[in-house]
């Protein structure tokens, strides 16, 4: 059992003195129209601690710190900051208060340098103004001071985004901050950029200052937190000190579930998956062994994207693609699109030579694809759950009719296609009698049809993207990190509907950084690495530490260089 | 290399500059000469004034209609102020100047506070203040005022019959400012934060909206400043001066190796933007064949051709930055 310790409560057999908390918020509420997204939640952080807050998505963790940091204002409660009320009704003024926040994406000027996106706002002066000598010489020496060795007069949008968002933590400890607050930091980062993260935080640590971490990686949280406290449903679950938390029970507090259910779901699995190899092997060479690929390419490159690659997604399979951060992964499910313009490659649909000049060419062949970005690129934010549904329908309208020729009857999408998504009243009533089905049939939870996508949590968003192309009934189905950033249940959900989508005779192509859920679910991997496909394991050859293996190349010891 | 990397859309202005004066220089006779050079100053001084004001709000990421009407409107008050109200110059200098500015602050407060954008809110100033002008007279009015004359003969003796006249002068000190705060004053920089990423600019705890309203400010004073000058060297205050100055004030800006889309660039690219406008238009003269509106078909297609280095700079950084964020 996992020691429970409560806010403000004495650690267990401390061996630290016992300080009072650097942060404390109690019972904090927060309404929504129609969600009570906070529910008289407590948090509390020790000076020089790093802890982790974790929840699915909808569980009020951006929420909780909006509320911090002064992008919300909290509807109940009191937040007391190194003993005294905090009241806060901006960013910029907590971090005057000294809390820094960390986001997701680098919210750093990137047309500036780096020198100046350190100490913007309170860079040295000289008699005649700004003095730029000394905002090098203090840039360095903080940079110098955490270990970061780079030209500071060079724009930081020239930098990976890992030295950004080094950049970012290293204002944040410049504007004294005594507390940070980091969502997601590590979220685009690749391992070795991780690594060296992790080692900055270790030393804020060091000096004794707190951090909040946020993230999705349960490996991330137990490398390195002090305490873990659980959200789920805008209520807090626990807090408990991380080294006396065991990882299923993490899951099961996460998940509302008793620990001892979860562990014995977690051995099912395992036993599941011992078996597992073997029957869809079997199911699939009775059921499509020889058929023609619905889609085959033949040697698609794009010089400096990515080495020449061919691939076939056949009907009722999935094909993963495997790969670490930056191997390729995007690229090729872009260019397979027709996103990006491909030096060299044949494409063949039903074995018949087609030219994929774009993306709206794709569609009308009846390709389709979930973007990396659900924010940016796939979402209209602003619109309806039904308008964005619709949307590719409306794009594609001409695709109707081809839709029904082939006539594949996946999850069930009936009589959508051949309407178009025409515009008028009557196809308004059609709209939403499909965007009605589409909800029901993935479990998109929305308040109404109407509801705008922004409103909904990441799982949900992301279902609202697949039950867009499902509308437009494709064939094959490009699904690029399609459970990036969202919680193991809604993990779970996407992964129940891709298998579904395969029984219904649709070809998958499946794209995620977690390679146990690319093992679970593909029937073949094609693994990449460094911007080159470097093998492809069948179904009977599919497990995590194949891919790995051949990720890491044939020794299994090469390190891994990013391109 | 990075640096020079960093200012390739300068270098390119500068670049384009040279060749156009050393071009001109040697096709016309006399074109190379210190009274030619004084005169593309002097008459180009009020659009480099615009463009200065033009540099601050496009790298905050806005933009600036107004300009060309505000230095009309600026004009015609200072030259009905001084000839049918008698004011002294200097006073009417200083209200016309006090107003464009207030114009300038007045349109950054609704762009900032009211959160409306800022082509709309501009458009509706350069309307406002055309308007006004036309109002306050529809014929231009010349101003024969003795003080107003004296002022305008102002200059700083260059050698015995030249002098480097007074609105070359200003423009020049004008700049001058421009840079010093562009480059070394807090305000400056904010500029630059607001117009590379606002919201980011927010988040590090720069005044985002004083810093708006300020650009604003400083584009209506220039745009003041440019009337003022203008009734120096015409003797006269029109109502329809400066009739799509704003355009080419932008034209200038962007020539010049400003982004148009705010963070990067400056107000010596500007200088050098409006030099190559006022190069070209000299040259067209010089030749005397050429129809001066040969001046806009160079202008366009130097734009073009401008936007479209930037756009290949940038589209290269980006790609790189796309490299490295997906998988």
């Amino acid at each position: 059992m996992g020691v429970r310790v409560w806010a403000a409560c004495l650690p267990a057999g401390s061996i630290a003195v016992v300080s009072d908390p650097l942060l404390q918020m109690r019972g904090i509420d927060k309404w929504f129209p129609g969600v009570h997204a906070l529910n008289h939640v407590d948090f509390s952080v020790r000076p020089g601690e790093v802890h982790a807050l974790i929840g699915g998505n909808g569980a009020g963790k951006s929420t909780l710190l909006k509320v911090l940091t002064g992008v919300l204002r909290a509807d109940g409660g009191s937040i007391t900051f190194e003993g005294t009320p905090l009241v806060c009704g901006s960013p910029a003024e907590a971090v005057r208060c000294g809390i820094s926040t960390i986001y997701q994406e680098v919210n750093l000027v990137r047309t500036l340098s780096v020198a100046e996106n350190l100490l913007l706002g309170r860079a040295p002066r000289a008699w005649y103004g700004l003095s730029w000598r000394r905002m090098r010489m203090r840039a360095v020496e903080l940079l110098g001071g955490l270990g970061i060795d780079i030209d500071v007069s060079r724009p930081l949008g020239s930098y990976p985004v890992g030295v950004q968002q080094m950049v970012c933590v290293a204002r944040a400890v410049d504007t004294d901050a005594r507390l940070i607050v980091m969502d997601e930091p590590t979220s685009s980062l690749d391992a070795r950029e991780t690594r060296r993260f992790f080692a900055l935080l270790e030393q804020l640590r060091a000096r004794g200052l707190s951090v909040i971490f946020v993230t999705h990686f349960l490996d991330q949280v137990y490398r390195i937190s002090d305490r873990i406290t659980i959200l789920r449903n805008g209520r807090q679950v626990g807090v408990f000190e991380a080294a006396a938390l065991p990882r299923t029970h993490l899951v099961a507090h996460m998940l509302g579930r008793s620990p001892a259910e979860v562990e014995a779901a977690a051995g099912a699995t395992a036993a599941a998956s011992a078996v597992a190899p073997e029957r869809p092997a079997a199911e699939h060479a009775t059921t499509l062994g020889g058929a023609t690929p619905v889609l085959s390419v033949h040697d698609l490159g794009r010089c400096g994207t990515l080495a020449p690659v061919s691939l076939a997604a056949r009907a009722g399979e999935v094909l993963g693609f495997a790969g670490l951060l930056g191997s390729g992964r995007t690229e090729l499910a872009r260019l397979v699109f027709g996103a990006d313009r491909a030096d060299s490659g044949v494409f063949e649909v039903d074995g018949r030579r087609v030219k994929i000049k774009g993306p709206r060419r794709a569609i009308l062949l009846g390709l389709a694809m979930a973007p990396e970005d659900r924010q940016a690129d796939g979402l209209v934010q602003d619109l309806s759950v039904r308008e964005n549904i619709v949307l590719a329908l409306q794009a594609a309208g001409r695709r109707g009719a081809a839709g029904g020729r082939t006539g594949s009857e996946n999850a069930g999408c009936g009589d959508a296609g051949g309407r178009g998504g025409g515009f008028g009243w009557g196809a308004r009533a059609r709209q939403r009698s499909l965007a009605r089905r589409f909800v029901e049939q993935l479990g998109i939870v929305c308040a109404d049809l109407d509801q705008p996508v922004r409103n909904l949590s990441g799982g949900n968003q992301q279902k609202v993207i697949l039950a867009r192309w499902l509308a437009c009934r494709p064939r094959v189905l490009i699904l690029d990190e399609p459970t990036r950033g969202i919680d193991v249940g809604a993990k779970a959900e996407i992964e129940r509907l891709v298998r579904e989508l395969c029984r219904a005779g649709l070809a998958v192509i499946f794209i995620s950084a977690e390679l146990d859920e690319v093992a679970r679910l593909s029937d073949r991997v094609l693994v990449l690495r460094d911007r080159r496909a470097v093998g492809t394991l069948e179904r009977s050859r599919i497990s995590e530490e194949a891919i790995m293996a051949a990720i890491a190349g044939k020794g299994g010891q090469e390190p891994f260089q990013q391109p | 290399m990075s640096l020079l990397r960093r200012n390739i859309p300068l270098l390119a202005s500068v670049a384009v500059y040279a060749a156009l004066y050393v071009g001109a220089s040697l096709a016309y006779h006399h074109f190379c000469s210190l009274r030619v050079l004084i005169n593309l100053f002097e008459e180009n001084a009020p659009l480099g004034l615009t463009a200065v004001g033009m540099t601050f709000v496009i790298l905050a990421g806005g933009i600036d209609l107004s300009v060309g009407s505000v230095m009309a409107l600026c004009s015609i008050v200072i030259a009905v102020l001084i000839e049918q109200h008698g004011w002294h110059p200097l006073a009417a200098l200083a209200l016309a100047l006090g107003l464009s500015t207030l114009l300038g602050t007045g349109m950054g407060c609704i762009i900032h506070y009211l959160q409306i954008a800022p082509f709309i809110v501009t458009l509706a100033g350069m309307f406002f203040a055309r308007g006004l002008a036309l109002i306050i007279s529809v014929e231009p009015v010349p101003i024969r005022a003795a003080g107003h004359a004296w002022l305008g003969g102002l200059g700083i003796p260059l050698t015995g019959q030249l002098d480097i006249p007074i609105t070359a002068l200003v423009f020049l000190g004008a700049l001058f400012v421009a840079a010093y705060v562009t480059v070394l004053t807090p305000i400056g920089r904010s500029v630059y934060a607001l117009g590379g990423d606002e919201e980011a600019a927010l988040l590090m705890g720069l005044r985002i909206g004083r810093t708006k309203v300020f650009v604003y400010t400083v584009s209506g004073f220039c745009s003041g400043l440019a009337g003022v000058l203008f009734t120096l060297y015409q003797s006269a205050g029109n109502p329809s001066a400066g009739v799509g100055m704003e355009l080419d004030a932008i034209a200038a800006v962007v020539v010049g190796g400003t982004l148009l889309t705010g963070g990067v660039g400056g107000v010596c690219g500007t200088l050098i933007g409006v030099l190559i406008f006022g190069t070209i238009q000299t040259a067209i003269i010089f030749d005397g064949r050429l129809s001066s509106w040969w001046t806009r078909v160079a202008i366009g297609t130097l734009l073009l051709l401008f936007v479209l280095l930037q756009r290949a700079l940038t589209s290269a950084t980006g790609r790189r930055k796309a490299q490295h964020v997906s998988g």
